[in-house]
């Protein structure tokens, strides 16, 4: 919280909400972008409706990511599940890719 | 956040994303409300058309008028007026033109007589519409990128505040007034749970609008980022193509529109909204005409068309529109709230108030942020960011609803024939907004709200009065004649003038009553901050 009594915290303070920021701001765009391009391939017969579902969604990610950047108990905590988020999607997206 | 439980720090989230991008949603949303009036207030914005009355005649009148207007052009279209514009708007486009929402030949004629009415060059509530998606002055995607990551602070700004306020039902019946910070507080609360289905389903269909910009991944992958192939296989769409002849065509009159008019009314509850009728006065020549208003959602408010030959009159087959699945239903529905397209004047009123709050929504909790921090200021002395805050509230809050005042009298006072009129209401509502900060800097605090307010109430309040003295369609007249459409936008205009005053009453008296009790006590570095 604001007020911190001593200088280092107040530097550890402003480290922690930078770096939240930016998980929220940056990596809640990374996984939701993830997550709407693996869900736009996961039904192949009816792609078209798959990619205006996951675009819907994305936005949903996108808060709930946000959210849990700042209310996750620590930093290294926060970072640690929205890595896990990513890397779901990721290696979807990979298998497709590499895959005729 | 460290050393937080879940809902102080969605707390901290709400406080500082809201503050954040606060001023922008606050424009964006009362442009956007106003937005829901937008062909009401555009057709107000043209004092010169309001004699226009519309009669069974009128498409008659019209087309045989489009007969002597542009007998040779290939494409006549014509939008007959209705509840929310009195007047006809017709374009038409020469052979070979490529027709476009704003190309060709474009003018308004009179219901009544089918005669070309004068048009003040004047964008109208179409400034407002688009800006409150592409701000003004800047490149379009840049403003629309703009938006969409307010919007999406927006979003999470309201999920954030739903899980700090725990009680959030219990919030919505308690409203303390004159305790401060706390009533700021309730109010804040009341009006967000109030129409909370409404901000969240306005923010989330606003993201959707904008969504194939913002978060173009899915295409991407799915389609290696071809738009126009997804859109394609998506059936989004649908264009209507008359019938290709291969015959050369030959002079020929145009069928009665008369009989082609009653077969649509039948069919049509609300009538008939638009007639286009391509290569008219030759064999091959096509009317059709588009139903006004549809009542579903699913369908975006799309409304149906019925296609005639040009001739002899006949019904012609019409495409069924493809069937829907449910995530283009969920999409449909969506962007239809948003857009309003289908609704009848109770729930554009609705939607109106509703706006209105959320726009009262965001201002309290702007405030909200100045009056958490006066007890810690007296203590410890101003911060700069507060004071600049506390003028940036000033000149947004009070200073958006001036320079739309302002745009409306450019609008009035304006001479008819100036060079580049459109530019220049659109100049004055941002010299005027531009006003308000500098009067916001150099004014103490509520000196800045009471006099920004009470100005405020002055020029919403003059407004129709202008119209008493030079237009025939003032409120007397308007109210006779039952002209809702002229008639609602000056009495709108009143209860804003009355709003605000209201709110520089509110302002006075309480600096009043905070002097008899204590005089120092509420004072900071010689500004009294009581009332707020």
């Amino acid at each position: 919280m604001p007020g911190a009594a001593a200088d280092g915290d107040a530097v550890s303070y402003r480290w922690g909400v930078a770096m939240r920021a930016l998980l929220a701001v940056a990596g809640g765009y990374a996984i939701s972008a993830l997550c709407t391009a693996s869900l736009a391939l996961a039904f192949p017969k009816d792609r078209a409706q798959a990619v205006l579902g996951a675009t819907m969604l994305s936005f949903t990610v996108y808060c709930v990511v946000a959210i849990w950047a700042f209310s996750a108990g620590t930093l290294a905590r926060a970072w640690l599940v929205a890595g896990v988020l990513a890397a779901v999607p990721a290696i979807h997206l990979l298998f497709a890719w590499s895959l005729p | 956040m460290n050393g937080m439980g879940f809902r102080q720090s969605n707390a901290w989230l709400h406080t500082w994303s809201g503050l954040l991008l606060g001023w922008l949603m606050y424009a964006i949303f009362v442009t956007g409300t106003i937005s829901f009036f937008r062909d009401e207030i555009s057709f107000w914005m043209q004092p010169e058309q309001h004699v226009s009355m519309a009669d069974e005649g009128t498409p008659e009148r019209v087309l045989s008028a489009m007969q002597k207007m542009a007998p040779d052009a290939s494409v006549w279209s014509v939008s007959l007026p209705g509840p929310r514009d009195a007047a006809v708007r017709v374009q038409w486009f020469d052979q070979g033109e490529k027709p476009s929402k704003f190309g060709g030949h474009r003018v308004a004629l009179d219901a009544g007589t089918a005669q070309v009415l004068p048009q003040r060059e004047s964008r109208g509530a179409d400034f407002l519409y688009r800006f409150h998606f592409e701000l003004y002055g800047m490149p379009r995607i840049a403003a629309r990128w703009i938006v969409g990551i307010a919007t999406m602070m927006m979003l999470i700004a309201i999920v954030s505040g739903v899980i700090t306020h725990k009680k959030i039902f219990a919030d919505f019946f308690t409203f303390r007034p004159r305790k401060g910070q706390r009533s700021w507080m309730d109010a804040h609360n009341a009006l967000a749970v109030l129409s909370l289905p409404f901000h969240f389903m306005i923010t989330y269909s606003g993201l959707l609008l904008l969504m194939f910009m913002l978060m173009p991944w899915g295409v991407q992958s799915a389609y290696n980022g071809d738009m126009r192939a997804y859109f394609n296989e998506r059936g989004a769409r649908v264009t209507a193509t008359a019938p290709a002849s291969h015959d050369q065509p030959f002079a020929a009159p145009l069928a009665e529109i008369g009989p082609i008019m009653a077969q649509a009314r039948a069919r049509w509850p609300h009538g008939v909204d638009h007639i286009t009728v391509t290569s008219p006065g030759t064999s091959q020549a096509v009317i059709e005409l588009r139903e006004r208003g549809a009542d579903s959602l699913l369908d975006r408010g799309r409304s149906e068309r019925l296609q005639f030959d040009g001739v002899s009159g006949v019904l012609l087959e019409s495409v069924p529109p493809p069937a829907l699945s449910p995530v283009t239903a969920t999409y449909n529905v969506f962007s239809s709230l948003h857009l309003l397209r289908f609704a009848g004047p109770w729930l554009r009123w609705l939607f109106f108030l509703a706006g209105f709050a959320g726009s009262a929504m965001v201002a309290t909790g702007l405030i909200l942020w100045v009056v958490k921090r006066l007890p810690q200021r007296r203590k410890q002395g101003s911060h700069i960011g507060h004071h600049l805050v506390e003028r940036l509230n000033v000149a947004t809050i009070a200073g958006l609803l001036l320079a739309v005042a302002a745009y409306f009298w450019a609008n009035r006072l304006l001479p008819v024939e100036m060079a580049a009129r459109a530019d220049w209401e659109i100049r004055i509502f941002f010299i005027a907004w531009a006003s308000c900060l500098i009067h916001a800097c150099l004014r103490p605090h509520r000196q800045a709200w009471i006099e920004q307010l009470a100005m405020v109430s002055i020029l919403y309040f003059l407004l129709p009065v202008y119209s008493f003295i030079y237009f025939d369609t003032h409120l007397l007249n308007s109210l006779a004649a039952g002209q809702w459409l002229v008639a609602g936008v000056d009495l709108s205009l009143w209860a804003v003038a009355l709003f605000s005053a209201a709110g520089v009453w509110f302002l006075r008296t309480r600096q009043a009553a905070s002097k008899r009790s204590s005089g120092a006590a509420t004072t900071v570095k010689g500004r009294s901050y009581a009332g707020l």
